[in-house]
C-alpha cells in the first residue's frame, strides 16, 4: 500500500514516497536480521576488545589502537572488494551457498553453546584470556610494542573477519547489507561503551547466553535461506525465520536438559569408580 | 634489490594464501566435520525433492528435522569425547 498522501500509481524508481513504505514496513524477519547481526558482531567484539584492553594496559595504548586501525582497515577493504562481487552471483546460488555457510556455522555456535550451558564444555572466561595475553606481552620484553602491535592487529581482524562475513552473508541474501551492516554499527558503538566503562570486567557479560541465541538464529537464517534457493516455498513466508527460531530454540533446550541429565547420572557413576 | 625482494613478495602472498585457505578450513570445518558433511548431504536431498518431485511439504518438514538430527548427532558425539 502506499504511504499517507502518495499517488496510488506511483513512477517507477525510488521516490520519497517509495521510502516511507519501505521503512513503514518492518518485517519480523527484519528484526531477527537486526538482533542476529547485532548480538554476533556484539559477541565476536567482545573478544577482540578483550585482546585490545590487554595490549593498551600492558603495552600502551598507542600500540593497541594502531594494531586496530589497520585491522579495521584491512576488514572495510575486503568489504569494499567483496560486497560488490556478491552481486553478480545468481540469487538463487548465492542463497544455497549462503544458507549452507549460515547452517554450519550456526551449528558450530549452537553446539558449543549447548555443551557450555550442560556443563561439558569450559565456558569462555575472558579473564583468563586477558591474563594469557598480558603474560605473552611481558615475555616479548624489549619486543613488547611490536607484539602488541601484532596482537591487537591479528585479535580484531579474525573476530572482525566473523563479523564480516555475518553482516555481508545475512545482508545479501535478505538484500539488506545495509540494515545489517548498521546492527552491526550499533553493536561497534555499545560494546565500545561498555568497554570503556567497565574496561576489564568483560568477563560480566553473558557470552554463552548471548552465543545461543547467535547460534538459534544463524541456523534459522540458513534453514530459511538455503530452502529459498532450493525453492521451497515456506509457510508464512518471512514468518518462517520466528517458527525456525523457535523450533530450534525448544530442540537446543531439549538437548541441554538431556546432557545435563546424563552428566549429573555419570557423575556418581565416577565417584563409585 | 629485486632479486630478494620477488621471492620475499612471492613468499608473503603464499602465506597468505596459505592462511586464507585455513581460515575457511577452520571456520567451515574445523573439529565438526560432520556438520560440513551433513549439511551438504541435506542440501542436496531438499534440491532433488524440490526440483525432480515438487515435494514441497516433504522439503517443508526434512530441512529443519535434518538440522536438528545433525545438532543431536554432534553433540552425541561430543559428549561420548
Amino acid at each position: 500500500m502506499p504511504a499517507a498522501g502518495c499517488p496510488v500509481a506511483a513512477l517507477p524508481g525510488p521516490s520519497r514516497c517509495q521510502t516511507v513504505t519501505v521503512v513503514a514496513t518492518v518485517h519480523s524477519s527484519d528484526l531477527v536480521l537486526v538482533a542476529a547481526v547485532f548480538l554476533a558482531c556484539a559477541v565476536e567484539m567482545v573478544e577482540a576488545l578483550t585482546i585490545v584492553v590487554a595490549v593498551g594496559f600492558t603495552a600502551g595504548w598507542k600500540s593497541a589502537l594502531q594494531g586496530t586501525g589497520v585491522a579495521l582497515l584491512v576488514l572495510a577493504a575486503l568489504v569494499a572488494a567483496l560486497g560488490p562481487a556478491l552481486v553478480h552471483i545468481p540469487i538463487d546460488v548465492l542463497r544455497v551457498l549462503i544458507g549452507g555457510v549460515l547452517l554450519v556455522f550456526g551449528l558450530q555456535w549452537l553446539r558449543k553453546a549447548v555443551l557450555r550451558a550442560a556443563g561439558l564444555k569450559a565456558k569462555h572466561d575472558e579473564d583468563a584470556i586477558f591474563q594469557e595475553h598480558i603474560s605473552q606481552l611481558e615475555a616479548a620484553g624489549k619486543n613488547e610494542q611490536r607484539v602488541g602491535f601484532v596482537m591487537a592487529f591479528k585479535g580484531v581482524f579474525l573476530e572482525g573477519l566473523e563479523v564480516v562475513i555475518i553482516v555481508l552473508t545475512l545482508g545479501a541474501t535478505s538484500g539488506k547489507v545495509g540494515l545489517a551492516a548498521l546492527a552491526a554499527a550499533a553493536a561497534l558503538v555499545v560494546v565500545g561503551i561498555v568497554g570503556a566503562l567497565v574496561a576489564r570486567q568483560l568477563s560480566g557479560v553473558p557470552e554463552n547466553a548471548m552465543k545461543m541465541g547467535v547460534g538459534l538464529m544463524l541456523v534459522s537464517f540458513g534453514t530459511f535461506w538455503s530452502g529459498e534457493g532450493l525453492h521451497v516455498s515456506w509457510p508464512g513466508s518471512d514468518l518462517a525465520i520466528v517458527a525456525l527460531v523457535a523450533i530450534y530454540g525448544a530442540a537446543a533446550w531439549v538437548a541441554t536438559t538431556v546432557l545435563k541429565r546424563t552428566r549429573a547420572q555419570a557423575a556418581p557413576a565416577v565417584e563409585h569408580a | 634489490m629485486p632479486e630478494s625482494a620477488s621471492p620475499g613478495i612471492g613468499s608473503l602472498a603464499r602465506r597468505a594464501l596459505v592462511g586464507f585457505g585455513r581460515f575457511w578450513w577452520d571456520f567451515l570445518i574445523g573439529d565438526t566435520p560432520e556438520l560440513f558433511v551433513g549439511v551438504v548431504v541435506v542440501l542436496v536431498a531438499v534440491g532433488l525433492l524440490t526440483t525432480s518431485h515438487s515435494r514441497n511439504t516433504a522439503a517443508v518438514i526434512l530441512l529443519p528435522a535434518a538440522v536438528i538430527v545433525l545438532l543431536a548427532g554432534t553433540l552425541r558425539r561430543a559428549a561420548r569425547r
